[in-house]
């Protein structure tokens, strides 16, 4: 299979609102950045492009209509995959794989500032018919979802808690993070319920903000960019999307497990925790993060929440996860969650990650959960090794 | 690169109002596509599916909802998205799944339940303009195609009749399908006597508003082989995307489709398409589109397409089958599920399987296409045996 890296990196600034710009001036603004750190590629030389998007978020019909111009896409071969962003560059990936592309674009963004009603939004994801006439707050789902999970591992409460106090704490040396603080694990225990287990420093807030990465062939890669990021491995699975019907999904992440296996596989690496420096993994609820490690295979079932607690996760421990902030401390970006923690990884790789930056990071892990009431993820492993 | 071949196809039927749920169309064109080829779900490794606005169905994240209905139950599954022309699309979408080396076997499955919106689909088309520069004006989609179709009935000196004989032929054509919406025959004089819509768009000029789901499953040569004795290979894909400032652009000639066509063509090695196709799907949502995307795609030269029509050039018997499905007028519009018909249908056609609608001859290459957008997007696939 042909080899594909990452040749370019353009973000905006995370931000809780951003009244000062459309969102086709925030993804101008991340594609004239990306474009310039690909050795300055003229969006014409670029063979395809890729956006994710999902319409009920943008406020538009047909959200692919949007897409072109300010990407300077216009009459070339553009999509867009109505998904997470990490899937729009699964789909980048396969672009080139089949050798008829070389350079294909990946773009998202999120305008969630424009949404005013995103507890409505989430419950239209829902099956019309069997789920929507409880008129349920879909925190509720995450909640349950908590829930069982706390009693199927032993994990506590306390744990999720820490979770969110290190990549807050993480998102203070991040200067696009939104949501940086420093707090006690007791203040998300005492900040206000959602919906038991889970209260609201447990859940991540939205941002608004535009990502856009460059994808090569091996060829091209080597001649526009001193440090290309290889993509190793890829997967991305769907548990099935009826809450009523999803049997061992609820504690267990098996849509994670799936999607990580296929990367791993795809990777060639046997031993995840050994073999993989670091990790930028979905964190949208805190105890997401203890669920997607496990899931994941960087530890055992049960084991995440006392790693934890011993700092193997913090940035000094044996495998940081989340420096950049993730979501909880970054915030929550929609469909450009996924490009988001792909780029943390590239950024890490390319040892330009600035006050974040590991001592260690030669090989690692993004993945992507496209949030409730859905069970999708998808697992990307990256490494700069030849 | 890696072959890709077609090697199975099923559809649900075309109907105004179906009672099943989105997810159940899906399930049943799954099904039958799947049984088509004697195929369980355990031989499939991925899922491409596509489906265009959530309005429609009314749910957001339809992907997802629509995940184990497709078959993509703990699989790979991936929604792509490029408004109408999703449904051709998808099959591009399909295509790269297993010319990457990612996997050997893909379903492709596209659905539309478009009666969910009440009182009509069309309502929701308010809302793809640009909502600062356009929005305010509350234009419909029916009055920008008009301004196409009378842009492109100036330019070349048509008339309305010449459009109308599309939508006779078509919908005559539908008729022999056996999951077509329509058993009744049209005349010209329907066609042109029925109510004005957006001058010079009538009602019957344009497709209907249906429920329905296609699916194809894809497979790797290795894999195709063993499967059938007669694989239609992909031979080509091509899609592309013009702005979305359409007010910007002569609408006459739709270049994003001479463009999406000149990739799929020159992946499958055609240089003289008018000469080496044998039938052609072009997108026909409305009876002039049919006629304008014969132009894009380079199968007829522009200004001569209605000649080529009187001449019965586009017959079910003619040099270049045009729509031998029946199309969208004929069959049903169920948005990106029709893309795919059409993709199904030469399948069907190419191993001499389309019954009544069979072109004579043995078809070696086919065209389909579909198109979307705010007149924007096409995308483009070429299909041979």
């Amino acid at each position: 299979m042909k080899r594909v890296a990452i040749v370019g990196v353009g973000y905006t600034s995370f931000r809780t609102t951003s009244q000062d710009v459309s969102y086709r001036e925030m993804i101008f603004e991340a594609a004239q950045k990306c474009y310039e750190d690909a050795g300055g590629i003229h969006p014409q030389d670029i063979d395809a492009f890729v956006a994710s998007s999902e319409d009920f978020m943008e406020g538009v019909s047909i959200a692919d209509e949007y897409v072109p111009d300010q990407l300077g896409a216009v009459l070339k071969p553009v999509q867009s995959i109505a998904g997470d962003s990490m899937q729009g560059i699964a789909s980048a990936m396969m672009h080139i794989q089949t050798g008829e592309m070389d350079v294909v674009a990946a773009s998202a963004f999120s305008k969630a500032s424009n949404v005013s009603n995103k507890n409505n939004m989430v419950s239209y994801a829902c099956d019309p018919i069997f789920i929507r006439p409880f008129n349920e707050n879909p925190y509720m789902i995450a909640g349950m979802e908590m829930n069982r999970y706390l009693y199927e591992t032993g994990a506590t409460r306390e744990q999720c808690a820490k979770v969110v106090v290190k990549n807050k704490y993480n998102a203070l040396h991040n200067p696009v993070a939104a949501y940086g603080a420093k707090i006690e694990f007791e203040d998300v225990l005492n900040s206000p319920p959602m919906c038991l287990p889970l209260s609201y420093l447990d859940t991540s807030g939205d941002v608004d903000g535009a990502i856009v990465l460059l994808l090569a062939s091996e060829e091209k890669a080597r001649q526009m960019s001193k440090k290309p990021v290889w993509i190793k491995g890829m997967g991305w699975a769907t548990d099935t999307p009826n809450l009523d019907t999803r049997e061992e999904g609820w504690g267990d992440a098996i849509y994670a497990s799936l999607a990580g296996e296929k990367a791993y596989r795809m990777a060639g690496i046997k031993a995840p925790r050994k073999e993989i420096d670091f990790a930028e993994i979905d964190d949208t609820f805190s105890y997401k993060e203890l669920q997607h490690l496990e899931a994941l295979k960087i530890c055992t079932r049960g084991e995440a929440g006392n790693l934890l607690e011993q700092g193997f996760f913090s940035n000094q421990g044996d495998f940081p996860v989340n420096v950049s902030g993730g979501n909880l401390g970054v915030g929550y970006l929609h469909e450009g969650n996924g490009l988001h923690k792909f780029m943390e990884v590239v950024l890490q790789l390319r040892g330009e990650a600035g006050k974040k930056q590991l001592d260690k990071a030669r090989t690692g892990l993004a993945f992507s959960w496209r949030g409730i009431p859905t069970a999708t993820g998808v697992a990307a492993v990256l490494g700069i090794e030849d | 690169m890696r072959k890709v071949g077609v090697v199975g196809a099923g559809m649900t039927n075309f109907i105004r109002r179906a009672q099943e749920t989105p997810k159940e169309l899906s399930y049943q064109a799954t099904r039958a596509a799947l049984d088509s080829c004697d195929l369980n779900l355990e031989d499939i490794e991925s899922v491409a599916h596509g489906s265009a606005p959530d309005a429609f169905d009314g749910i957001h994240q339809k992907g997802e909802y629509l995940a184990d209905g497709c078959g993509g139950w703990n699989k790979p599954t991936m929604r792509v998205f490029v408004g109408g022309a999703t449904g051709v699309h998808a099959l591009a979408h399909g295509w790269y799944h297993i010319a990457s080396g990612m996997f050997d076997t893909c379903l492709v499955v596209c659905e539309e339940k478009m009666s969910s919106a009440m009182p009509h689909a069309q309502a929701f088309f308010l809302t793809i303009f640009d909502n600062i520069t356009e929005r305010p004006l509350q234009p419909t989609l029916l009055w920008i195609f008009a301004m196409e179709m009378n842009r492109y009935m100036n330019t070349y000196g048509y008339t309305k009749e010449d459009m109308a004989k599309v939508a006779v032929k078509n919908k005559n054509q539908g008729i022999k399908h056996p999951s077509s919406q329509f058993n009744e025959e049209v005349t010209l004089e329907d066609v042109l006597n029925s109510e004005v819509m957006a001058y010079p768009v009538n009602r019957l000029d344009v497709s209907p508003v249906s429920d329905g789901a296609v699916a194809v499953v894809l497979a790797a040569e290795h894999v195709a082989r063993r499967v059938t004795d007669k694989p239609v290979w992909v031979e080509g894909v091509g899609w592309n995307l013009d702005t979305a400032y359409w007010a910007t652009r002569d609408l006459y000639y739709p270049r994003y489709l001479e463009k999406a066509s000149k990739m799929a063509y020159d992946m499958a090695g055609i240089t003289e398409p008018a000469k080496q196709i044998d039938i052609a799907e072009p997108y026909d949502p409305f009876d002039y589109k049919a006629l304008h995307h014969m132009e894009g795609l380079q199968l007829s030269p522009p200004g001569k397409t209605v000649e080529l029509l009187n001449d019965g050039h586009f017959d079910q018997d003619g040099n270049l089958p045009m729509c031998p499905s029946g199309g969208l007028l004929g069959v049903g519009n169920p948005i990106a599920a029709a893309g795919t018909m059409k993709v199904a249908e030469l399948f069907w056609q190419l191993r001499g399987e389309a019954g009544e609608r069979q072109v004579p001859g043995k078809p070696k290459y086919g065209v389909c296409q579909a198109w979307g957008d705010l007149m924007q997007v096409s995308s483009v696939a070429v299909l041979g045996i």
